[in-house]
This record gives C-alpha cells, structure tokens and sequence, in this order.
C-alpha cells in the first residue's frame, strides 16, 4: 500500500517555533479584558463587606492583558501542541482515535451545560434519562448489570471498584488483604490496590505474553480479595487462558477486576461478564471517543454484577416508579466518589458516541482497530523485534533492543525521531517487562494510508540507523519541533513550577546561578 | 452499520486481511475462545445519523431547565453561576488543546505545558502558597489527597475536618477512608462556624486540621483558630478554600495554611451538571515531594531555549507504582487550561470586582430576603457571597415552588448536617451575574411561595 497524500493525517512540521512569553510577562498594569453585567445594587465598599481580620493588603496579582493580547498568547501556544485533530496519535494504551465534532456540540448545548448539579430532578429529567440510557449501554456492552457514573478517571474507577471489592468481602465477613496484578500492569494498578488500603501481590507474564498461571495458583488463598486485569492485557495480547483464570480467582473466594482501558479492541466480540469478571472500569475519554483535553477530563464508570450492585457509589441516576427519572442510593452504598455526579459533559460526549454506532458500529469500531495495528506490526517486523509474536488485538508491542544493541538507536530516540516526521510518538518503556518497548496504538480512525505512513516512518528510523551503523540523527531528533529536546534533570533538580519561583525573573531559562552544573 | 469514522473503504480492508493471510475481520479474534464469544451483537439501540440524534439530543436538553433569564440561579453549595466570556469559551475549544494527550512528549506539547505553567502559578498565587499541581478530578478529590498528603507527612491518621466543609467533600473522604484508614473526627458548628473547642482532644495528636474559608453555610471562619489548633496537634492546616472569594480575601496561606484546596469551577466552567470541573491543590515547597499528580516545571531544551516539562514525575504512579502516594494519571487538564485563560481574561481587578460584586450582591439578597415574614437566619457570622436561611416550610417544597417562578432559590442543606440546627436551611448564593431586578423578583416570589 503506497503512501499517498489522500486520507493520510499526519502534521506539516510544526508551526510556532518562537518561543513565547509567558502571561505574566505580557502583563500590563491597569489592561483590563473583563466586563460584567449592569447590576444597579448598592456600591458597598470592600471594607463594609468583610470584617478586617479578613482584608488583605493587596489583592492578589494576576496577568493584567487586553482580550487581543490573551487570544493572541493563547493561540500561539496552541500552535507549539501537537493534538490528535493535528494528525496521527499512536499512543499505546491511550487510544487516541479521533474525537467526533458532534460530541463537541452536544457537550456545549445551553440545555446541557447550564444545568446546575443541585437542581430538583424536576429540572433535570433530559440529564437523567441520558445517565440512565448510558449505563444502560455501559452494561451491554461489558455484560454487567449496574454500573455508576461517577468515577472521573480510569484510575478514579479502579480505586472505586477495589473499595466495591471491600464492601463485598466485608458483607461476607472476609478480612482479606491481598490484591494480585500482573507484572505488567498499568502503574496506576498497583497504586490504587495500596491506597485502597490492600497490598500488591505480583505474578509473572509467560514467554508467550499471558498471566503465568501456575504462578497465579501458587499465590492464590484465602487473603486474596481479587485481581486486576486488562484483557487484551498491556502486551496487546488477548490473555489465552482468561476462562482458567478467572475460575482459579473465584475458586479462591476473590473476584476479578477489569481494567477497560483496552475495551476498544473487543467491543461487540466478547464481553468482559463473559469472561469472568466482576467489576469492570471503562475508560470513555479511550473507548468512546471522548477527548483527552490534553490530560483530562476524561470518565472512569464502574460496572458490576449483580451482586455487587448494592454496594455502588450513590446516589445513582435511576428510573422512578412513578415513570419520572430521580436520584436512588443503593442500600449498602460505599458513598459518595465524586463532588457531584461525575464529569457529566463527558458522559453526554460517551453518550452521543454509542448513539451514533449502534451494536455493529461498534464491532466494526473494534474491529478495525485490531485489523490496523496487526497489519502495522507485520510492516515492522523487518526493522524492529517483536517480543511476543502472535496475531494481536487493537495494539503492539515491539521492542528496539536489537538496534539498541547494534546501532545504540533506543526507543526514546525512535519516539523523538518520529516527532520530526510528523507523527506523535508511541507509547515507550511500558509495560515494563519488555526492553526498550514502543507500544503502539493506531486506533480504528487512522485510514489505511496513514498506518502505511506510520510504518514507513518507523522503518525508515530503523534503516538509517543500520545504514550509519549509529544513531546520531535520531540523538538529535527532534529538531524542526517547537523545542529540542529537554534538560529534564535541571527541571527536577531545580525546581521552577511557578513564573514567581523563576530566578530573576525571566531570562530565558538561563538562571546559572541556580544551576548546580554552572 | 454505522461506524462513521472507521475511514477503511471495504477493498482496503479486504487487501488488508489478505496480506495478513485472513479471509474476514472475525478471524482476527482467534485467540478469543469460543465459549466466550458474543453470539447475537451487543444489546443496543440501533445508531442514529448525525441529524437525527440532534433532535434527540435536543428533545432530551429540552425536559432540562438550565439557569438562565427563565432560570435564574441563585444556588451555589459549591458549583456557582459566574461570567464566562466569549474568549474563554473560544480559545478553550481549541481543537489542540481539546484533543491532546498528557503532555509525555514535551518537545509537540509546550501549549498545554506552558497553559499549566501559567495556571500553576495562577493558583499558588490565590492559594498564598508556594507550588499547585496541573489540576486533581474536583474539589472532593483535592480534599481526599490533601488529607493523605498531611497524613503521610506526619505519620498520624487523626483527621479534625471542620462540619463547615462542604458535606459532599466529605463524605467523599469518608467513602476513601475505608480504604485509607484515616480515622475522621468531625467537629460541629456554632452560629455558624467552626466550634474547635468542643473538640475532646485525647491524644493531642493530629495528621490533618480541615476547615473551609468561606465554608459550605457562607460563613467567614476564623483560620487562624484552625491555625493553633494544627500547632497545638502537630497537623498539616488544609484549607478549602473559593477561588473566587480569593479574590476579596487574605489568602489561605497568609492565615498558616499548610495545603490549600478547592473546586475550580467558579474560574471559566460551565455548571454542566456537575462535571468535569477541576480540584485546586496548593501546596509549601517543603511538601512538593508528596504533592499529588502533575507538576510542569520549567527548563531549557539542548539549545537553552526556556521550556516546559512535567517534572518531579518519581512520584507518580507509572514510576512508584504501589509505593505511589497518589493513583492520579488523567486529571482535568483542558479545566486547567480553562481557568488560566479566565484568569487572564479577569486580570487582577477583574477576580476583585467578581469577588466585590458577588459578595454585594449577597448582601441585598440578605437584607432583602431577611425582610421577608418569617424567615430567619441560620447563621451568626460574616458571610461572604452565600448564606443560609432558616423557612417556614421546608427548603425543597420552597426551591421547587420558586422554580414555577422562574427561580433556582437556592440548594436545600440536609446532607452532612443531618441532626444539625441547619438541617433544612435554604442555602442562598449571589455571582457577579446578579442584578437587583433579579433579587428583588426573588425576594417577591419567596414572599409569594411562603404566603
Ligand atoms: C492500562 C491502563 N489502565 C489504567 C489507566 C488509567 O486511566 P486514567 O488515566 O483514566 O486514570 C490507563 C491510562 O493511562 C491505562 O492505559
């Protein structure tokens, strides 16, 4: 398959290499963008309203700029930020496929927007309704039957599910203390397991890339409370033996948590219900679509069985018997996980996704993400080792090792590389247990032309560093970015999180007397 | 079947199976065994086409009543009904910033890093601290991991939370404590604040003093009680605290504040239900290596241009894993890059005359509510911008009845204060965006709706 320009999204060199001031420095005392509305109260003086203990000196400093000056600074910035409506973002484990324009308007719909999260559900029946029919979706499409809307993040879901976890073993008066991962599993994992006050119990991946099941055997009693998976598991591999697994799990009096941070492959092929799981998170700013904003907001429902339904967070969105829609709290409920109802417009953005796929759009969804990222490994076999070599799911793992070893190219310069390509980079150094891994995800939205792209893109990393048999151009990659690379040492070692911890204020970042190496 | 973004014409995905040796895309899930395997398709309803889920969208949005001219809000307990310009709407849907990933790629992400950079700065200065971190969930969440961040810092699992804390905050800290084991003392209100003396100090030792400034009922609380108390106790002072009431106040850190926290909303996010809106944590440099989440600090990349990176990253849990004080990976980011962006559109005056404007506001809806037969004050202490008010007749018959009359009254209070003298209040808050027409048409509805 040619590269050709049709239908191929990957960024023009980055714009937006000036580097720019920051806010502060544009700051001019006395500018003012803000007006308010016309109020006609009484002009009380600051001093009559609050009592002087509570009186500051002087207010406190912020930018002082015109409204020009603001929209200018920040579309300059958003000029040096690499986006996914930019081109490729084949970022494994974060599912970076493109975020549809619909779900954008709906999440700015007046109707939706502007409710408050404390108005009588007499005043919000739209919303619920909405909530209702998403978890509704959210357990069809896991096999589960519950499920509440209020975790924030995936990592918000998992610390939700293991206190459901909790709960459950507590109404059977269980005191167990043990939560298992597989080695690897996503960092945020294990520091949900210790912070959900259990404690981490480790097993090992096969050569063949599953959970080592003897392993699992060997660790499993009665203080264990559950285990967490991801299945496809973070090798991009469908965990072969899921059915032993999870019986040896249960067989043990604990149950099975799913991750679905890597739901996208398997939509409409299985569910994790079928395969054994209890609770199960979804990650919707992944699966459905619902964009990342440049770290968040993203939605982390948990869904679970029956069970464990009594248990949910509340109060929960649900349909009254007088055929109204209200606000229920389960009758074991652990409580409240968030201020709220959870991030509401992100649920709506999930809600608008599953409304336009439907049952097979969704399989096709699925389906084509695995299709992608298999055809993509085969391009990269030649150029890159394949660690666990087997038909994968929506994403894959290779590793750089070999041209580590041969040329001294390692996977953080494949990924720098790449970024003077054009393409964002993948995922590196995750999971773990693979060497100079580069875990890549095209997603389903990526047409065929620019997977080709992609894979060309990587190959021709690869050979160029065989060629020189070393690896100075990607050492110094990326170089038409709107930075170089960066002296992350220096901003760990010396500290400047804020423009008022900056020495002397402005000098381009050159505060040598601050810098231990001079 | 609609998969409207799958952009694969059927020949490419043929040619594609075939040069992987398949013959159909259902061959791909041959490791799938069998007996798991979906039979019929998933239990949904059938899509919809852009259009037509527009109306349904917009036959849902209209069984909603959002604030508004025929709306108007004066409910606050936490989420507030505050100007957001056209600008900050503008520049916060820009696309770059909308559909970018955490910032793992500092040399294609120095928008958002620099945006943070800026936000942090932004919020340390209102927090009266040294350092804020890239934003937690919400103001629930800034709370929890304020409070695991004065408990691992001190060793002691005692924490005093003031019942001035917004009761949602709390019980989201009590659901966390089951697995935390923080062992949670609440201490009551008297007239309306902070009654620290009730407290039966056994031990004398405390991991985490808790108040809220102005706390849930409106109320100024006295810090630096809090203040002595924490010293007295050996606990980290957290502070919840209203970004925009900063904007009228001493800052939190100036009173001996050791964490600062709060909801973000009020800077820049729409009421949107509830969410996504974003946690505010602050924090003493001496703390940053327990802080929670992101942190961008600034460097130079290899040509010495200045440059923004995330940074102290061995705390977070991709490193630390279950050693990880903190399980945060996805934040609120675009909430972030949100407030920024209003805060520069309000500039140093502007947050004074939100926070001016509001809190005049409160005080003729005061005056003018208090006039009315029968209702009485909840409270003694200095308000701010929201207050409480006791009714004859109970808040949620009052708030529904004001609703027909093109009012959202107020938030009724009962949770968290179950037992309590304000158990029942209606709980009143003023914006910027409140005229006197508005609160003198309140003020003649709730007459009407107590008559
Ligand atoms: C496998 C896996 N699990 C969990 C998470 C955590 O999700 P979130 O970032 O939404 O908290 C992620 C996302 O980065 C992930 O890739």
């Amino acid at each position: 398959m040619t590269a050709s320009p049709g239908g191929r999204a990957l960024s023009a060199p980055l714009a937006g290499r000036e580097s720019e001031p920051t806010l502060f420095e544009l700051s001019v005392p006395g500018r003012q963008a803000s007006s308010f509305r016309t109020t006609s109260l009484p002009e009380w003086p600051a001093e009559d309203l609050v009592p002087g203990e509570w009186l500051p000196e002087a207010p406190v400093e912020l930018p002082e700029v015109s409204e020009r000056d603001l929209v200018a600074h920040f579309t300059r910035l958003s000029h040096r930020q690499y986006s996914v409506d930019l081109g490729a973002y084949p970022l494994g484990s974060c599912t970076m496929k493109y975020n549809p324009k619909l779900c954008d308007e709906a999440a700015g719909m007046a109707a939706f927007a502007g409710v408050h999260p404390a108005a009588p559900p007499a005043l919000a029946q739209g919303w619920l309704e909405l909530l209702v029919e998403l978890e509704e979706m959210l357990c069809a499409v896991t096999g589960m039957s519950a499920a509440t809307l209020q975790p924030a993040a995936g990592a918000a879901g998992e610390l939700t599910g293991l206190l459901l976890m909790r709960a459950w073993h507590d109404a059977h008066h269980e005191a167990r203390r043990r939560v298992i991962i597989p080695d690897a599993a996503h960092g945020t994992n294990p520091a949900s397991v210790t912070i959900s006050g259990y404690e981490v119990t480790t097993v090992g991946t096969t050569e063949r890339g599953d959970v080592d099941l003897s392993e699992l055997r060997s660790v499993l009693d009665t203080d264990v409370a559950g285990m967490m998976l991801t299945n496809p598991n973070t090798l991009g591999l469908f965990e072969e033996n899921i059915i032993a697994v999870t019986d040896a799990v249960h067989e043990a009096g604990a149950l099975m948590y799913y991750d679905g941070a890597n739901l996208n492959a398997i939509l409409g092929v299985v569910r994790p219900g079928d395969m054994g799981f209890d609770i199960v998170h979804l990650n919707l700013h992944k699966t459905f679509a619902t964009p990342h904003g440049g770290g968040g907001p993203g939605a982390g429902p948990v869904a679970v069985r029956t069970e464990l339904s009594p248990f949910l967070p509340g109060p929960r969105p649900s349909l009254l018997d007088d055929g109204s829609y209200g606000w229920t709290s389960p009758p074991r409920s652990i409580g409240r996980v968030h201020s709220w109802h959870g991030n509401a417009l992100v649920l709506l953005r999930a809600w608008t996704y599953l409304r336009l796929h439907g049952p097979e759009g969704l399989r096709r969804v699925a389906e084509v993400a695995v299709l992608n990222a298999n055809w993509l490994k085969e391009q990269l076999r030649a150029s890159y080792d394949v660690p666990y070599d087997r038909p994968v799911m929506h994403e894959c793992v290779v590793s750089a090792s070999s041209l580590e070893r041969d040329t001294g190219l390692r996977a953080l310069d494949v990924a720098k590389r790449l970024l003077e390509l054009g393409f964002h980079a993948p995922t590196i150094y995750f999971p773990h247990i693979v060497h100079e891994a580069l875990m890549i995800e095209p997603t389903e939205t990526e047409s065929p032309q620019t997977v080709a792209a992609l894979a060309d893109a990587l190959a021709e990393i690869a050979a160029e560093a065989r060629t020189a048999g070393r690896a100075d151009a990607a050492r110094a990659a990326p170089r038409t970015t709107p930075v170089g690379r960066l002296d992350e040492a220096r901003a760990a070692r010396n500290l400047v999180a804020t423009y008022d911890q900056r020495a002397g204020g402005g000098d381009g970042g050159g505060d040598g007397a601050h810098d231990s190496r001079g | 079947m609609s998969a409207p973004f799958v952009p694969h014409t059927e020949d490419e995905i043929e040619n594609m199976l075939a040069s992987l040796g398949l013959s159909s895309l259902q061959e791909l899930y041959g490791a799938v065994p069998a007996a798991i395997r979906l039979a019929g398709g998933l239990d949904l309803p059938d899509p919809l086409s852009e259009p037509d889920l527009r109306e349904r969208l917009e036959a849902l949005g209209a069984a909603n009543r959002p604030v508004g001219a025929s709306l108007v809000c004066f409910a606050g307990a936490g989420a507030y009904d505050h100007e957001v310009p056209a600008v900050v709407r503008s520049l916060a849907s820009r696309s770059e910033f909308v559909t970018a990933y955490t910032p793992y790629q500092p040399e294609v992400a120095q928008g958002v890093l620099q945006a943070l950079f800026e936000y942090q700065t932004m919020v340390a200065r209102l927090a009266g601290l040294d350092v804020a971190n890239a934003s937690l969930y919400d103001g629930a969440t800034s709370l929890v991991e304020a409070v695991n961040l004065a408990v691992a810092a001190t060793g002691c699992h005692a924490v005093l939370c003031s019942q001035g804390v917004n009761p949602h905050w709390r019980a989201v800290m009590s659901t966390f404590a089951r697995g935390s084991g923080h062992e949670i003392v609440e201490v009551p209100l008297l007239r309306g604040v902070t009654n620290w003396a009730s407290l039966d100090l056994a031990s004398g030792k405390a991991g985490a003093v808790v108040v809220a400034l102005p706390n849930f009922l409106g109320c100024l609380e006295d810090l630096r009680q809090a203040r002595r108390l924490a010293e007295r106790t050996g606990a980290r002072l957290v502070v919840c605290f209203d970004p925009v009431a900063a904007g009228l106040l001493r800052t939190p850190g100036s009173f001996g504040a050791d964490v600062v926290v709060g909801e973000g909303q009020p800077l820049g996010t729409a009421l949107s239900f509830g969410g996504p809106y974003l946690g505010l944590f602050a924090c003493r440099l001496g703390d940053v290596r327990r802080l929670p989440g992101r942190l961008v600090g600034e460097t130079v990349d290899t040509e010495g241009r200045r440059a923004y990176v995330t940074t102290l990253r061995a705390r977070e849990q991709d490193i630390r894993r279950e050693r990880a004080s903190s399980n945060v990976c996805t934040n609120q980011t675009l909430m972030a890059v949100t407030t920024a962006i209003q805060l520069g559109w309000l500039g140093t005056g502007g947050l004074r005359q939100v926070a001016l404007r509001s809190a005049r506001a409160a005080r003729y809806a005061r005056e003018s509510l208090l006039a009315i037969d029968g209702v009485e004050a909840a409270t003694d202490a200095p308000v701010l911008r929201e207050f409480a008010l006791r009714l004859p007749l109970r808040a949620e018959t009052a708030i529904e009845r004001l609703a027909e009359e093109g009012y959202l009254g107020g938030v009724a209070v009962n949770e968290g204060y179950e037992g309590t003298s304000y158990a029942g209040a209606l709980l009143v808050a003023t914006t910027e965006r409140r005229t006197r027409a508005e609160i003198d048409g309140l003020a003649t509805s709730l007459e009407k709706v107590l008559r």
